[in-house]
């Protein structure tokens, strides 16, 4: 009798220490890999930074352009990704419901939800860049938006299926036509839902590299034309860090870290509408 | 089986069947509903007490796999006619749930949603309309401050009340209640019982109810069911008092169900 009781506790005790280890093991590599962009990146923090262009190797300079730069590939992104994708997430959610092609559509869209981003640039490469001929901010920003689609259909998908049908049947026995219960009240219902997975999204494509190279791939200088190549974070990040140049290192330390905090306040944001929701 | 006929049927079910699928849950009903008097379906659970209201306001058409076949008239119009506007049918006939769902969105705009979709009012008459609403729903004292609060910030109580307001904002002719007071505590359920005795002069109710002292208390005329068939309607003080059929006593003396 004692002795499986005691045996019990050891089991609880020992599943309990096992999960907090694993959890302690994840939490472990992402406090390092902030801790060391903050290290090396904190002493390259300066006004510069966000004020001056990239600059020739040896010469003082910032990463303006590439902010700039990503700013933009991000809002171009966002303008094609989210409509489309939030209305193909309405389309899943209420009109395919359950059936066969909703399903499909579903499968195809987690597909291309775990493509491997440089595929994606490959492919806009393709269809875009050797199309027009030369590399273009544009061409950057469709396939941050292609990256971004699936992240927002899924969710839109997720948060419109959450809201109970109660309510879409309250609205009908109103005698509301189905596009008002959609447009008033599952948008409203689920509409912080929508934003965070939106923001998730974004935060997703603002750290990505593989799709950029082969479509914005990447410029000196400051512009802001979408159809000329066009500077970026992450692409600057890999070739100033790979670069022998101190100055470049340097940049790109201070470049990761106001990204990855930039993702990481984003993430934050988003996690504080989710609980703004629930409240 | 079937119901006395009341003098003034507002609603006449005749040989209505309804499928879910394969599944036969409403076998051949006929009965009239009084206007202006409060209808209540009692039955054990999966009856088809739930089924049969939501035939009235054709709200199972949401779903594909739900069909109806015989006839519903609501003033001698047949609404299972498949040339029925459902929107227009739905402004005749409100229904309240036995959750309470409030929209998310201010109290003004739960009811205004409503009268919208049907009429153009100015913000005076709009205004005139939602206190109306709010008044006999017996919900206007507590909110007429903090309209503009959420209709999810209320009590249980109070939302289902709200839904109430919403539902004869649209000025229906007839009302379905589908439990409305089964998710709620004593003191609520009261104020709602209360408030249907109060709605009965100007509408025509129908309760579906899981509790037989609740359709006792508020029913003037009472439909037990069973098994997809009714066994026996007629008005409620009889059913309760003097049922003909073995099956209502065993359910309204507690023997099953």
């Amino acid at each position: 009798m004692d002795l499986r009781y005691l045996r019990r506790r050891f089991t609880n005790v020992f599943n309990l220490g096992m999960a907090v280890a694993t959890t302690v093991l994840g939490l472990f590599w992402l406090l390092w890999i902030l801790y060391t962009t903050a290290r090396f990146g904190y002493h390259n923090l300066n006004l510069a930074l966000f004020t001056q262009d990239t600059p020739a190797p040896g010469a003082p300079g910032g990463l303006r352009n590439a902010f700039v730069g990503s700013l933009i590939m991000i809002g171009v992104a966002i303008a094609v990704g989210t409509p489309a994708g939030v209305l193909a997430g309405t389309y899943l959610a209420e009109f395919a419901g359950r059936r066969r092609i909703g399903e499909i559509v579903r499968f195809f869209n987690d597909i291309l939800l775990s493509a491997p981003s440089i595929v994606v640039g490959l492919f806009v490469y393709s269809v875009v860049v050797s199309v027009t001929g030369n590399f273009s901010g544009l061409s950057g920003g469709l396939a941050l938006a292609i990256v971004l689609l699936p992240v927002v259909v899924r969710t839109t998908d997720e948060m419109l299926r959450l809201v109970p049908s109660t309510m879409r049947e309250a609205a009908m026995a109103l005698g509301s036509p189905y596009w008002r219960v959609v447009v008033q009240i599952t948008y409203r219902a689920a509409r912080s839902g929508i934003l965070t997975g939106v923001l998730l999204g974004v935060a997703r494509i603002s750290g990505e590299t593989a799709p950029l190279l082969f479509t914005a791939l990447n410029n000196q200088f400051w512009s802001t034309n979408l159809s000329k190549p066009m500077a970026n974070v992450p692409v600057t990040i890999f070739q100033f860090a790979l670069s022998p140049y101190q100055g470049w290192q340097h940049l790109a330390w201070a470049g990761a870290l106001v990204a990855t905090f930039a993702v990481l306040g984003l993430s934050i944001f988003s996690r504080f509408l989710i609980r703004q929701r629930n409240s | 089986m079937s119901g006395t006929a009341p003098p003034e049927p507002k609603i006449s079910v005749r040989n209505l069947n309804f499928h879910y699928g394969k599944f036969h849950a409403l076998k051949n009903i006929s009965l009239d509903v009084a206007e202006r008097e409060v209808t209540a379906f009692i039955g054990p659970s999966g009856c088809g007490k739930s089924t049969l209201l939501r035939v009235f306001n054709r709200m199972y058409a949401l779903y594909p796999n739900q069909v109806a076949t015989g006839e519903v008239l609501l003033d001698q119009q047949n609404i299972l006619d498949r040339r029925q506007d459902l929107h227009h049918l739905r402004s005749r006939v409100g229904m309240v749930f036995q959750k309470p769902t409030p929209f998310p969105m201010s109290i003004y705009d739960n009811i205004a949603f409503g009268v919208r979709l049907h009429e153009r009012l100015k913000k005076g008459a709009m205004d005139d309309r939602i206190e109306a609403a709010l008044r006999q729903a017996a919900l206007w004292d507590e909110v007429k401050d903090k309209l503009k609060q959420s209709g999810m910030s209320l009590s249980g109580g109070q939302q289902q009340r709200l839904c109430i307001a919403r539902a004869i904002a649209v000025r229906p002719d007839v009302l379905l209640l589908d439990e409305p007071a089964s998710a709620l505590d004593p003191i609520s359920t009261l104020k709602i019982e209360e408030l249907i005795y109060e709605l009965r002069q100007n509408y025509t109710i129908v309760i579906v109810t899981h509790n037989m002292q609740q359709a006792a208390r508020v029913s003037d005329y009472t439909a037990f069911m069973y098994l997809g068939e009714l066994v026996e309607f007629g008005d409620t003080n009889s059913i309760f008092t003097n049922p003909s059929q073995r099956q209502t006593e065993d359910y309204i003396t507690g023997r099953y169900g």
